[in-house]
Parts: C-alpha cells; sequence; structure tokens
C-alpha cells in the first residue's frame, strides 16, 4: 500500500510529440507519480523508464537531449508552458499544470524534444566567434585585459548557446535569415578581447553581411529570456554602433 | 544592394527625412487649430513659395516615403509575432510599430489621393485645402479614419524614433533606452494630440465658408 501512497498525487503533462524530422506533430498526455523535487527532465525520465501514457498504452519513449543537469550546457532548451527555457531547472513544483512541454520549433525538430541547433554553431563560425593565436612560433603572452572591463565580458561569455533567445524572437524564423541575439554578443564578447580586438573588423563585416544585425527589429525578448542573464539588447546596440562606425570609416577610407 | 546598406537606408530615411517632414506637417495642420483658415493658409502658402517645391517634394517627400514605406511593409511581412507568451510593452511596441506601418501606408495612399492629387489634377487649389479638409472630416465615417490615420501615424514616427536611436548605437544601455521610451512616448502622445486637435479643427464652421465659395466657383465655370 506504501505505492499507493507515494502515488497518490499525479502530475499532468502535455507532451508535444514528432516520430522524425518530416513527421506530423502530435501530442501525447502522461500522469506520472509526484516525487518531492521533482524537474522536466526526470519527469522524462520517469517517461523513459515505463513509456506509458495517460490512457495506459505503452509507446515509444519521449526523446529529448540533457547533458550538464545544472543549466550551464544549454542541450535541455524546450518550450515549457509556453516559455522556452532549460528543462533541467524547470521545477515541478513553480509549474502550472497540466504542464506543457513542446519542441522549439524555430530550429529543425528530430523527434520529439530533439532539436537540431545547427544553425547557432554556424551563425558562431560566420562571426568568428573566437581568437586566433595560432602561429608558427610562440608569440608570448597577449595584452592585459581590464578588470573593469573583465567583468562586464564575462558576464557576456556565459552564454551557453542554448537557443532560448532565437526562439524567443519574432524576428528569427523562416522568412528571414536573421542569425539571432546570441552569435551579436559574441561578437561583443570577442571584440572587447585584447587579443581578439585586432581582428575586430572582421567580426564587424560579418555582422552587416545578410542576416546580420540589420535582422533585429528591437522586441528585445531575448534579453527578458535569456537564462544567463546576458545583456543582448545592450550587445545588440553596442554592435550597431560600432558596425555604424565602422560603415562610415570604410566609406572615408580611414 | 546589401541587406544591411538598405536597411540602414530605410531607418536614416524613417528620420530624414520623413520624421522632420511629419513634425513640419503637425505644425502647420496645427496653425488651422491656432489661427483657423488665415493661419493654415499662411502655413500652405509658406511652404508651395519654396523654390523648387517641385523637386523638393519628390527628393524629401515622395521617394523617401516609397522607399521606407516599400521595405517597411516587407519587414512587416517577415515578421512572426509572439505577444501571446511574450507579453512585454517592448514586444508590443514591436508589433504595433508594424501595425501601424501598414495602416500609415493605406493611409498616406489615399490621404495624398484626396489632397495633394487633387491639386495636381486642378479640382481643387492650395487655398482650398482648408474647406476640403472641413468636407471631408464632417462626414464622421471620414473622420473616424482620418483620427486612426494620424494616430497610427504618429506612434510609428514616435516609437521609430525610439528604434532608431537603437539601430544607430545613441541609445545603447538599458537606462538610456528607457528614458527614451519615455521621451518617445511623450511625443507620440503630444504630436497625436496636435493632429487631433488640427482635424476637430477642420470641422468648425469657418473653414466651410471658403467651401461654399469654391463651389460657387465651381458651378460658374461649369
Ligand atoms: C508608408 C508606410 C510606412 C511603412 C509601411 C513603414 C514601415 C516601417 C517598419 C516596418 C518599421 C520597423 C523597422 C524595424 O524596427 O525593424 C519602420 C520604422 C520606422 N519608420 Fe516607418 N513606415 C512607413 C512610414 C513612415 C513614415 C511616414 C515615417 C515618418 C514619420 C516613418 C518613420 C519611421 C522611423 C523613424 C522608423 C525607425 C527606423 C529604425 O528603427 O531603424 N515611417 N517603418
Ligand atoms: S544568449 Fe542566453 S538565451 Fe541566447 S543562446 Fe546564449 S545563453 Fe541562451
Ligand atoms: S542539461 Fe545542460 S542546461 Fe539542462
Amino acid at each position: 500500500m506504501a505505492e499507493a501512497t507515494a502515488s497518490s498525487k499525479k502530475v499532468k503533462f502535455m507532451i508535444t510529440r514528432q516520430d522524425g524530422p518530416d513527421a506530423a506533430a502530435y501530442t501525447e498526455e502522461f500522469e506520472l507519480p509526484y516525487r518531492p523535487g521533482m524537474n522536466v527532465i526526470s519527469a522524462l525520465m520517469e517517461i523513459q523508464r515505463n513509456p506509458v501514457n495517460a490512457k495506459g498504452e505503452k509507446i515509444a519513449p519521449v526523446c529529448w537531449e540533457s547533458n550538464c543537469l545544472e543549466e550551464v550546457c544549454g542541450a535541455c532548451s524546450m518550450v515549457i508552458n509556453g516559455k522556452p527555457r532549460q528543462a533541467c531547472a524547470a521545477l515541478i513544483d513553480k509549474l502550472e499544470q497540466p504542464i506543457r512541454i513542446q519542441p522549439m520549433k524555430t530550429f529543425p525538430v528530430v523527434r520529439d524534444l530533439v532539436i537540431d541547433r545547427s544553425r547557432m554553431f554556424t551563425a558562431l563560425k560566420r562571426v568568428k566567434a573566437w581568437i586566433p593565436i595560432d602561429g608558427t612560433y610562440d608569440l608570448g603572452p597577449g595584452p592585459r585585459m581590464p578588470e573593469k572591463k573583465r567583468q562586464w565580458a564575462y558576464e557576456l561569455s556565459k552564454c551557453m548557446t542554448c537557443g532560448v533567445c532565437l526562439e524567443s524572437c519574432p524576428n528569427v524564423n523562416d522568412k528571414t535569415d536573421f542569425i539571432g541575439p546570441a552569435a551579436i554578443s559574441q561578437v561583443r564578447l570577442f571584440n572587447s578581447h585584447p587579443t581578439g580586438e585586432m581582428n575586430k573588423e572582421e567580426r564587424l563585416e560579418a555582422l552587416m553581411q545578410d542576416g546580420g544585425i540589420e535582422g533585429c527589429g528591437n522586441s528585445q525578448n531575448c534579453v527578458r529570456s535569456c537564462p544567463k542573464g546576458i545583456p543582448l539588447t545592450t550587445s545588440i546596440a553596442e554592435m550597431n554602433k560600432q558596425t555604424t562606425k565602422h560603415m562610415f570609416k570604410q566609406w572615408l577610407g580611414v | 544592394m546589401k541587406g544591411y546598406y538598405a536597411r540602414k537606408l530605410h531607418s536614416l530615411l524613417g528620420v530624414i527625412p520623413l520624421a522632420l517632414f511629419f513634425i513640419e506637417h503637425a505644425l502647420t495642420n496645427f496653425g488651422a487649430f491656432e489661427g483657423g483658415p488665415e493661419r493654415f493658409n499662411a502655413g500652405v502658402k509658406l511652404l508651395n513659395d519654396l523654390p523648387l517645391i517641385f523637386v523638393l517634394e519628390w527628393v524629401l517627400i515622395y521617394l523617401p516615403l516609397i522607399y521606407h514605406g516599400v521595405y517597411g511593409l516587407y519587414i512587416a511581412y517577415q515578421a512572426k509575432p509572439n505577444n501571446g507568451h511574450f507579453n512585454y510593452e517592448r514586444n508590443w511596441r514591436y508589433l504595433l510599430q508594424r501595425i501601424t506601418g501598414v495602416i500609415t501606408f493605406v493611409y498616406i495612399i489615399w490621404h495624398v489621393f484626396e489632397t495633394r492629387f487633387q491639386i495636381t489634377l486642378g479640382n481643387v487649389t492650395h487655398e482650398g485645402l482648408g474647406s476640403l479638409m472641413h468636407d471631408i472630416v464632417t462626414q464622421p465615417v471620414f473622420f473616424i479614419l482620418y483620427l486612426i490615420g494620424v494616430v497610427s501615424a504618429s506612434f510609428h514616427f514616435a516609437n521609430g524614433l525610439w528604434s532608431f536611436l537603437v539601430a544607430w548605437g545613441i541609445t545603447v544601455g538599458p537606462r538610456a533606452q528607457r528614458v527614451s521610451s519615455y521621451v518617445c512616448m511623450t511625443l507620440f502622445v503630444l504630436v497625436a494630440l496636435m493632429f487631433i486637435l488640427s482635424l476637430v479643427a477642420f470641422r468648425r464652421a469657418e473653414f466651410q465658408e471658403a467651401s461654399v465659395w469654391i463651389d460657387t466657383v465651381k458651378s460658374v465655370l461649369s
């Protein structure tokens, strides 16, 4: 009878599923026994252990992605009760029921809640979000970074490419080729680094390509959604300033 | 043209010359409220007495308007609003900027057809504009449509200034953007009020006099 009391409290889920990239989406309901401190990932693990839907039918377990389980890797992003966020940090106690879970449809859906965030990594490559230091001999230490600058740059470096800011942006969709807020903020990060700054024009020019910074429409949803509290709109405005300056410099030939 | 420059030009034209013309237009019309037909006609005359007025109209108004308007429609089409799940003030202004842009587009075509284009056709003179407006806005349906038009255009103008300041990297941090929101939204209310009061002024009988006069001339001529 212990089991009956433990499972007397139920948690209801409505999960949007999809069997493959081109398959039609459908919603499936689940009822799981409540456990204190459970979150969306542990609920999905529960479904994996016992893949039975609310009607009692045995089904293929729901697929999802996760790694760190502490909101630093960004792999488990999904839309929970209408908001894109990390499933590993979504505590059941704090969610309204039934809990509706959907994949972040801004990205191609691979299966169920698994999405393909390749476009974000392509964007990082496009804006050259790294610091080139490779060479044939040791160049020695680079210039030092002022502590004050390091402090705000550190905040920008917390980006985990989770995709929440792209999902929240009304201008990232299939009618545009906008790279989204995350990569723009990374340009600000790498252009503020004393060594990275040496290649800043390349990154600014990448932002001035089609689908670059011009795609921003100032809805500012990104900054309100980023789980890392990254000041995305400040980064975008700052990059607006730097690309504008760069444009005039190019024209005037200075 | 590469997207970045096309978009920058759209943004620039929104302010120079369009927003500047918009303010000028608000002032001229407000003359109708402040000093009746005389004041309004003086404003209209002042503008039309400018040298090279034909060139000025095309370079400072029509061409920028066509570019900004058509490209603006495309930008509006590209949006995928999500205000249901992201119920934030800025997100609403994002959506309103696009909706008011589309309303303004339709409204401007109608408004220019009824006023400036009738001058081109020779159906009305610059001096007859006041009474023409009187005839339009004394019809309740048109009055309401004009109200919607001027309020939409005023919002689009003021909120556009706000986003222009972001797009050119002038207001960068959250505090600067907040202060500029207050300033721009105040500007919205003021400019919208000026246009509304002008419309109310055109409804006054003093603008009708001239209209009767025009009708007499028309009937004599025909
Ligand atoms: C003719 C119809 C018009 C349409 C369809 C239109 C459309 C748009 C759209 C969609 C935007 C948003 C761009 C963005 O935030 O990404 C915009 C911005 C703007 N519009 Fe218009 N617009 C029109 C007329 C006007 C007029 C008459 C004015 C001047 C009063 C104006 C001034 C502005 C300004 C200042 C901006 C902000 C520029 C920026 O943020 O980069 N627009 N317009
Ligand atoms: S900026 Fe924030 S929301 Fe966007 S990908 Fe990085 S961590 Fe996620
Ligand atoms: S599993 Fe890494 S963020 Fe959730």
